[in-house]
Parts: structure tokens; C-alpha cells; sequence
């Protein structure tokens, strides 16, 4: 209990003792951000991957409305809870060429946005995980705002009023579900136990889909995506794809499938059709990106949307592969948002017309690089790849048709990412690109852990897969016992 | 009794030490009384006096009284250099707001609806004069007369529908008009337009629509002093009064109310919230915030459950502490920059950073942001309506939630996202005080409410 309190409220502290550091916020986060990823290692160590809820913190918070400070840790958790604290320290090293105005500000809001997303992570509250949820927007709200780009105040009011509509919702969701629950709380697992007619999971079903929809985001609620991602500062756009995304699909793993699994019934056909939807409209787009972000950003679509289709395909498969990949997907799309940053900050372009022939001048950066888009295009032997293999096969399973369509995103993916690579890093040096200086320091380190792990979690995903195993399963029996009981 | 008493006090010692050219000591007089009120306000917790049949110190009196009296507190912390630099005659200013506070002490706590007549006057009449007190100012008149003759007007109805009432039930008294409810057979007919003509004089006061058209002219007009006590303390009052006789004595006849109050609030909330989104003046976007406040607070009314009073509490404390910043701030904006408009505010966050993180989170709080007390004063009325599945009300009040988000984010916008003057402000001491106790009571109600949810 005391790990897990001391894992959600350090970077809360070091937000806090990071914001009145000044010119040193750049340590200071580094050190709370490392030791942060130290703690989670230790509890990851100390993990015993069966299905039961570890770490556990059950305080009372506000006894009067039923709200009780209860966290926890099984092995979905788990799996994102490291997956955040290991990219927030990548992340704060990534900006370290960067001379951001107000430092200060900028590390602690990150490390605010961290508490917030691990507060998400652990819940087992309903009213704290809605907390957590928008404690994770505020910040992130600021940082794009502020430290953004172009436009970046149009942009971000719009993405942050859809994020809020869509939250909103889900707290009407979650008091509908709260006036249900006879114990007066918002325990999950009372809420598990509810006993909700088909046309209340209907409704509740919405509720919470659309705020993970548009998290996700799932076509056709990802609008606000593109553009919120170009004009945010490139480590506003890392914890958005990173880390942020993952928000949506942790949401729908633990509240709405075992929540509603009637209504996730009736409605997962048309989910599995929105979300394959998305793979094929975002790669087609993709295609025709001629910016390098927005290419990655509707990559990202992409490659969500098969997460999701893999979720909804409701079985063991499916949804071990989205767990993998969700992890896969936040080291790789922060590697290429990584590697897109450098040379923006070389180039001062996104354009892939105005690039190429980098690799000649820079041939550790073409290296990485080269690791990260393959792991992006899922090749075997990387990350990508198990990820991508196991929630195809939950697809299949679920019906060969959805299985052949959302197959070609791995064919389109690799289509428009090696062509982005060739464009980008290979063929003839022009005036521009000659100047460019291969990596270094911060840069290489950074890129050199990203690699690292996507080899390393390619060729040997086992501990990984073991980790998630027994809670997946005991969260798709949960659910079939559910809907055999309804009948 | 002992609250009251000590306010007048207060205000005739303040009035003389005026005559005799005191102005120095007039802030710390009025600090002592007020302090010495809210210790006689916390010394009679858990009483439950009636005094003399006409009032009742009960714990909901005694909760909103408290609100009042720390808001006026900090209202009273902000006049340095307020009023000197507007008029000479300080003390009536003084001697004015505290009347009115006297005046509310007796709204939150009539047990006889003289009682709530007289206390209602006292109030308005001096808030009458506090809008025209710049009296060279065209803009003050206007907001003074205006609120005179709509304040006027809205009496009439609200006397009427006393008259009304005791035509039915014989009596002014608030039990006995809940036990003429409760055990008469048939309800006399005149009690329904009774009733019906008090909802629409106490809408007027608290600003509902389709009985708002008074506020944006007179909160724009008034000193920005007056419209912070205006929009906070004396709007928590007038709901106070609103809740007592609706949630209390016309409990019974809730059936009856729910469906026009159900009309008012939806106006209430679309009209606050449209309006207040075109608006290009600060004072003026609060002025049809507040509103919109409104329409969220009778919520409350829509669905009596035990909890409706304590939520208006929550919510009312929650409004005004985070009004009380953004007026705060508009002072020593306009200081500054002469203008109210939003455009005064930009690049507020580059010189004054503290004090713009105190505006932001005013603004978060106002707009509904968890971990401030305006998120748990909106979730609490939420929780309220939907217990009875008022599911459509709730979709509608998301969306103009949605709204809100835009236009109080303007204000966020402008002070960080936007270069601007680069002005800085020269902030009090009292000023700072002010915002540190507004920003703490802010934080910690929406942290840790348990302090405040099981108070009345």
C-alpha cells in the first residue's frame, strides 16, 4: 500500500518542489522522473502475476458521497503503470536540447500530468479515476497551449473542450451507475456486481465509449488529432501519443467490459466497424501526408484503431495484444516523434519533399530511426510485431472479413512509413540536408534506450506477455460469466 | 439575534467614527465587529434558537451566515485604497454594506416572512444607493435606477404573494404555513398564485432568468467593489432565502413548483451561458456567468433530497471565493489598464505570475475543473437532479457546462497565451491576504469537501 501511494503522490511532490526550482527543473525532474521509474521497476519486481489486485490503497476520502481513496495494481495496471513512469524520464531527457521559456513550469506540469495518468492507472474508484482523468488534461492543456506551435490556442480550446464534453459524459455515466449500486460508493468491484438491464448497458455503454473514443481517438471522433498533435511542442505530442491515448484504452479494458459487457454486445459490431473504419481512413490519409508529424499522428490513428478493434474482438487474444501493443505503440510513436523533433530542430521542416539523404550525414541517427520504423511497421523480431500478430489473430477469431481489412494496416503501414524513411533519410543529400549533424549526447542515450527496447521486448516478450496473462483472462471470465448470467 | 445586533452596532460606530474623520480606523472596526459577528455565528453552532417567533438560528442559517459574513470580510479587505481614491465620504460605504449584510443575516434566517420582507428591504435599499454611489458617474446612476425600479417591481410581486399566502393560511409563520399544507384537506386556490408570484420575485432577486435583465447593466455599472458584494455574498443570500421558504415551508407542494422552476432553470442556464459567451468585457462575461450560477444552484429545488440545502451551501461557498478572486484581480487590472475587457488582461501571466495562477484557478473552479470546489459544488447538484433521472436536464446542463469551459477559458487564454503590456500590477498586501485565503478555500474544498458536506 505505501509503494503505491508513494508511486502516485512523488511526482505529485516533485511537481511541486519542480516548480520552485527555476533553472534547475531540469535535474530536479529527471531525478523525481528517475526515481519514479526506480519505484515502478521495484513493484513490477515485487508483482506476482496471478489475477488478484496488489499494492492495495483503500483510504477514505469522502465518506459523505460514498468516495473512497482505493487504488490498485494487477497485471493491466502494471503493464501501463511502467509503461508511463518509463516514458516520462525518456520524455524530460528528450527535451533536453530544448530551451524551453519558464522550465520550471513546463517540468512540473509534466510531472503533474504524470500523478494524474498513474492516479488513472491504479484506480479502483470510479469517482478517483475521473479525477485522475482530468487531472491529466489540465496539464497537458498547458503544455501544448503555452509551449505549442502555430495556431496552438484554436487548437487546443478545441481539443480540449471535445476531451471534456466527452468526460463529461462518462460522469453522468459514472453517478448513473453510482444511484444503481445499492452500497452508495463507487467501488469497481461493486459496480462489476451490478445487474443492469440491456437498455441501461446500452446507454452506459455511450457514455463511457465516447470519452474513450475520443481519448483514443476512434474514428470519427478523432478530429481533433492532428492537428492538436502538430502544433503541440514535441514532448506535449509524446505524452499525448505516448502515454495520454492510452488513457481511452485502459478506460475501456477496465470499466467498460466488465461494467457493461451486455452493452458492449450489442455494440461492439458497430465499434469493430468504426474502429477498422479508422485504420483503413487514417493509413489511406496517411499516404498522402506530405508533413512528417501529421504522418505519424494519423499513423498513430491507425495503429489505435487496431488496439481497439482487437479490444472489442472480445477474446484472450485480442486483448494480450493490446496490452503488448499499447505498450509497443508508446515506445515507438515517441521514438519517431523523437526522431522527427531532431531533425525539425536541425531543418526547422516537417516536409518530406524538402528532405533526404540524412542517413549519408548521419548515419547513427539513420540506424535508429530505421529500428523505430520497423518496430512501427511491426516487423518480426521487434516489438511491433507480437503486438500486432496477436491482435490480428483476436480479429480473426472474430470474423475473417474484419481479420482481412484490419489486416492491411500492417501492409499500408509499411507502405507509407518506409516511404517516409526513404524519403526522409534516404537518397541524395540536397542543400539543406548537408548541414545536418548526426546525434549526440542526450540524443544518442535517448534514442539508444528506445532502440534497446524495441529489440529487447521483440525478441523476448515473455515477461511481458506472463505479466498480463492471468488478469486478462480472469477479466474475459468475468465477463462471459456475466453475460451467460444475463441469459 | 447576537449576529445582527452586533453588524448594526458595527455600522453606526463606523458611521461616526466617519463623522469625526476617522477614515483609518474604519477598516479595523469593521474587521472587529465582523470577526466578533462570526464568532457569535460559530458560538451558536448545534442552538437551534428561535428568537421572538420571527427568526431561526438553525444550522442552516448559522452555515449561509457564516459564507456571508467571510465574504463580506474579504470584500472589506479589498476597499484599501478602493473608495479613497473614489470619494470622501468612506464611511457610508462602510456603514452601507454592512446595513445590507444585517439585512441578509435576516433573509438566511426568517422563521416568519415579515421577517424575510424586512430583511430583503434592508438589503436592497442599501445596495440601491452602494449602485449609485459614484454619483458624477453616468454609468453608476443608470445601474441605480435601474436596480431601484426592477428591485421595486420584484418586491411588489414578492408582497403580493405574501399577502397572498396569508389570505390562505392566516398566518406568516413558516411552520405554520408547512402544517396548513401537510394537514388541510383542500388548499385554499390563492395559495398557488401565492406561491407562484414569491418564486418570481425571489428569481428576480437572485437573477434567474427570464427575470435577469437588471444584472448585466447593473453589475457593469456599479463600483466593481459593489458588484463583487452584488454577485457573491448577496446572491448566496438571496438563495438562502429562496431555499428556506422552497425547500422548507412549501416542501409539500413541491409537485407544484418543479415544473415552472424546470422552465426557469433551463432558461436560466442557456440564456447566462449564450450571453455571457459574446461578451467581449470581463465584468460584463461574469455578470451573465453568475447566471448561469443561478440555474445550477436551483437545481437544488428541482430535486429535494436531505442533502439539497448543504449542496446550495457548497455550492454558493465555492461561487463566491472564486468571484471573489476574478473581481479582486479586475481591480488591480483596471488600475492598471484603465479597461475591463479581456484584451487588458493579456500577458498577465508573464509579470504576475502568481497572480494570474490565482485568476486561472478561479476560472477552473468557476468552469468546473475537478480538485477545485466549483467541480464538487457542480457534481453535487448533478448527483442531486439525477437521482431522480432527470437525464435530459443533466445532458442539457453538460452542454452548457461545455460553454462555460470556452468563455472562462478566455480569460486563461489571454492571460497566458497571449502577449500583451506586460503590466506590472501593484498588489496590496490586503490584496494578497485576500487571494491567498480565497485560493487555500478554493483548493481545500475541492480536495477534501468532507469538511463542509454534512454541515446543516
Amino acid at each position: 500500500m505505501e509503494q503505491l501511494l508513494l508511486l502516485i503522490f512523488l511526482p505529485l511532490v516533485g511537481a511541486l518542489i519542480t516548480a520552485f526550482s527555476g533553472k534547475t527543473a531540469k535535474i530536479v525532474s529527471t531525478v523525481v522522473s528517475v526515481v519514479s521509474l526506480g519505484l515502478a521497476l521495484f513493484i513490477a519486481c515485487n508483482f506476482i502475476p496471478n489475477s488478484s489486485t496488489q499494492f492495495e490503497a483503500n483510504l477514505p476520502w469522502i465518506p459523505d458521497l460514498g468516495i473512497r481513496f482505493h487504488a490498485g495494481i494487477d497485471g493491466i495496471s502494471m503493464l501501463v503503470v511502467l509503461l508511463t513512469n518509463l516514458l516520462v524520464p525518456i520524455i524530460i531527457l528528450s527535451s533536453y536540447r530544448h530551451d524551453y521559456k519558464n522550465p520550471a513550469a513546463f517540468y512540473a506540469l509534466i510531472l503533474f500530468m504524470q500523478a494524474g495518468l498513474l492516479l488513472v492507472f491504479t484506480a479502483m474508484d470510479a469517482f478517483l479515476f475521473y479525477i485522475g482523468w482530468e487531472a491529466a488534461l489540465i496539464p497537458i492543456y498547458f503544455i501544448c497551449a503555452f509551449w505549442g506551435g502555430k495556431d496552438r490556442v484554436r487548437i487546443n480550446m478545441k481539443f480540449f473542450v471535445y476531451t471534456i464534453a466527452g468526460s463529461l459524459f462518462m460522469l453522468m455515466g459514472i453517478i448513473y451507475l453510482y444511484l444503481q449500486n445499492p452500497a452508495q460508493n463507487f467501488d469497481i468491484q461493486a459496480f462489476y456486481a451490478l445487474n443492469l438491464d440491456s437498455a441501461q448497458q446500452g446507454w452506459i455503454f455511450w457514455a463511457f465509449f465516447i470519452a474513450f473514443a475520443i481519448k483514443m481517438p476512434i474514428f470519427p471522433f478523432h478530429t481533433w488529432q492532428p492537428d492538436t498533435y502538430t502544433a503541440a511542442p514535441t514532448q506535449g505530442t509524446m505524452l499525448l501519443s505516448g502515454i495520454m491515448l492510452k488513457m481511452g484504452i485502459y478506460g475501456v479494458i477496465r470499466w467498460l467490459l466488465p461494467i457493461v459487457p451486455t452493452g458492449v454486445q450489442d455494440w461492439s459490431c458497430l465499434a469493430m466497424i468504426l474502429s477498422i473504419i479508422g485504420i483503413v481512413y487514417a493509413s489511406l490519409i496517411a499516404f498522402t501526408q506530405k508533413d512528417a508529424k501529421r504522418l505519424v499522428a494519423y499513423s498513430s490513428i491507425a495503429h489505435v484503431g487496431l488496439i481497439s478493434a482487437g479490444i472489442f474482438a472480445l477474446n484472450q487474444q485480442g486483448m494480450q495484444g493490446a496490452m503488448i501493443q499499447m505498450l509497443s505503440h508508446g515506445i515507438n510513436v515517441v521514438g519517431l516523434f523523437f526522431v522527427l523533433d531532431i531533425i525539425f530542430s536541425r531543418l526547422k521542416t516537417y516536409k518530406i519533399e524538402e528532405l533526404g539523404g540524412i542517413a549519408k550525414v548521419a548515419p547513427q541517427l539513420a540506424i535508429s530511426f530505421l529500428i523505430i520504423v520497423l518496430g512501427t511497421v511491426a516487423l518480426p523480431g521487434t516489438n511491433g510485431f507480437i503486438g500486432e500478430f496477436l491482435l490480428l489473430m483476436g480479429v480473426y477469431n472474430y470474423g475473417i472479413w474484419a481479420a482481412a481489412i484490419a489486416g492491411l494496416t500492417i501492409i499500408f503501414g509499411a507502405v507509407y512509413m518506409l516511404r517516409m524513411y526513404q524519403n526522409v533519410m534516404l537518397g541524395k543529400t540536397n542543400e539543406l540536408t548537408i548541414t545536418f549533424t548526426d546525434i549526440k549526447g542526450t540524443e544518442k542515450l535517448v534514442l539508444y534506450i528506445i532502440c534497446a527496447l524495441i529489440i529487447i521486448l521483440g525478441v523476448y516478450p515473455k515477461p511481458l506477455l506472463h505479466l498480463t496473462e492471468a488478469s486478462v483472462q480472469h477479466l474475459l471470465e468475468q465477463i462471459n460469466q456475466k453475460l451467460t448470467s444475463v441469459k | 439575534m447576537n449576529i445582527i445586533i452586533t453588524i448594526s452596532i458595527t455600522a453606526f460606530i463606523v458611521l461616526y467614527a466617519g463623522l469625526f474623520k476617522a477614515n483609518k480606523a474604519l477598516l479595523p472596526l469593521t474587521v472587529v465587529g465582523l470577526l466578533t459577528a462570526l464568532g457569535f455565528t460559530l458560538a451558536a453552532w448545534n442552538g437551534n434558537a428561535v428568537h421572538f417567533g420571527m427568526m431561526q438560528t438553525d444550522n442552516f442559517a448559522l452555515a449561509f451566515s457564516g459564507v456571508c459574513i467571510i465574504g463580506t470580510l474579504l470584500i472589506f479587505l479589498l476597499t484599501q485604497n478602493y473608495f479613497h481614491a473614489k470619494s470622501d465620504n468612506i464611511a457610508e460605504y462602510y456603514t452601507l454594506i454592512l446595513f445590507a449584510l444585517a439585512g441578509m443575516i435576516m433573509m438566511v434566517s426568517y422563521k416568519n416572512m415579515a421577517m424575510l420582507f424586512v430583511g430583503l428591504e434592508i438589503m436592497s435599499v442599501s445596495l440601491y444607493i452602494l449602485a449609485g454611489i459614484r454619483k458624477r458617474d453616468f454609468a453608476s446612476n443608470e445601474a441605480s435606477l435601474k436596480y431601484f425600479l426592477m428591485g421595486a417591481f420584484s418586491t411588489g410581486f414578492l408582497l403580493f404573494g405574501i399577502t397572498l399566502i396569508y389570505g390562505a393560511t392566516g398566518s406568516f409563520d413558516l411552520d405554520k404555513i408547512q402544517d396548513y399544507l401537510i394537514d388541510s384537506k383542500s388548499i385554499s386556490p390563492i395559495f398557488y398564485p401565492g406561491v407562484i408570484l414569491m418564486m418570481i420575485g425571489l428569481c428576480f432577486k437572485v437573477g434567474a432568468a427570464p427575470f435577469h435583465f437588471w444584472t448585466p447593466d447593473v453589475y457593469e455599472g456599479s463600483p466593481t467593489l459593489i458588484t463583487t458584494f452584488m454577485s457573491t455574498v448577496v446572491k448566496t443570500a438571496g438563495f438562502a432565502a429562496f431555499l428556506r421558504l422552497f425547500a422548507g415551508a412549501f416542501a409539500p407542494l413541491h409537485d407544484f413548483y418543479a415544473v415552472p422552476l424546470m422552465v426557469i432553470v433551463c432558461l436560466t442556464l442557456f440564456i447566462g451561458n449564450v450571453t455571457a459567451l459574446f461578451q467581449k468585457n470581463f465584468k460584463r462575461m461574469l455578470a451573465y456567468s453568475s447566471i448561469s450560477h443561478a440555474g445550477y444552484m436551483l437545481f437544488s429545488l428541482i430535486v429535494l433530497t436531505k442533502n439539497s440545502e448543504n449542496n446550495v451551501l457548497v455550492y454558493a461557498a465555492a461561487y463566491t471565493f472564486a468571484s471573489i478572486i476574478a473581481f479582486a484581480v479586475l481591480i488591480l487590472v483596471k488600475q492598471k489598464t484603465g479597461s475591463d475587457s479581456f484584451e487588458s488582461f493579456n500577458g498577465l501571466g508573464k509579470k504576475n505570475p502568481l497572480i494570474a495562477i490565482s485568476l486561472t484557478i478561479a476560472m477552473l473552479s468557476l468552469a468546473g475543473i475537478p480538485l477545485t470546489a466549483g467541480f464538487i459544488g457542480k457534481y453535487l447538484m448533478f448527483l442531486n437532479v439525477m437521482g431522480d433521472y432527470h437525464m435530459i436536464l443533466v445532458a442539457f446542463a453538460i452542454l452548457n457546462a461545455l460553454i462555460g469551459f470556452y468563455y472562462y477559458f478566455k480569460v486563461i487564454v489571454a492571460m497566458w497565451f497571449k502577449d500583451g503590456a506586460e503590466i506590472e500590477l501593484s498588489t496590496p498586501a490586503q490584496y494578497k491576504v485576500v487571494l491567498l485565503v480565497s485560493v487555500a478555500i478554493t483548493l481545500i474544498l475541492g480536495i477534501y469537501p468532507a469538511i463542509i458536506l454534512n454541515l446543516i
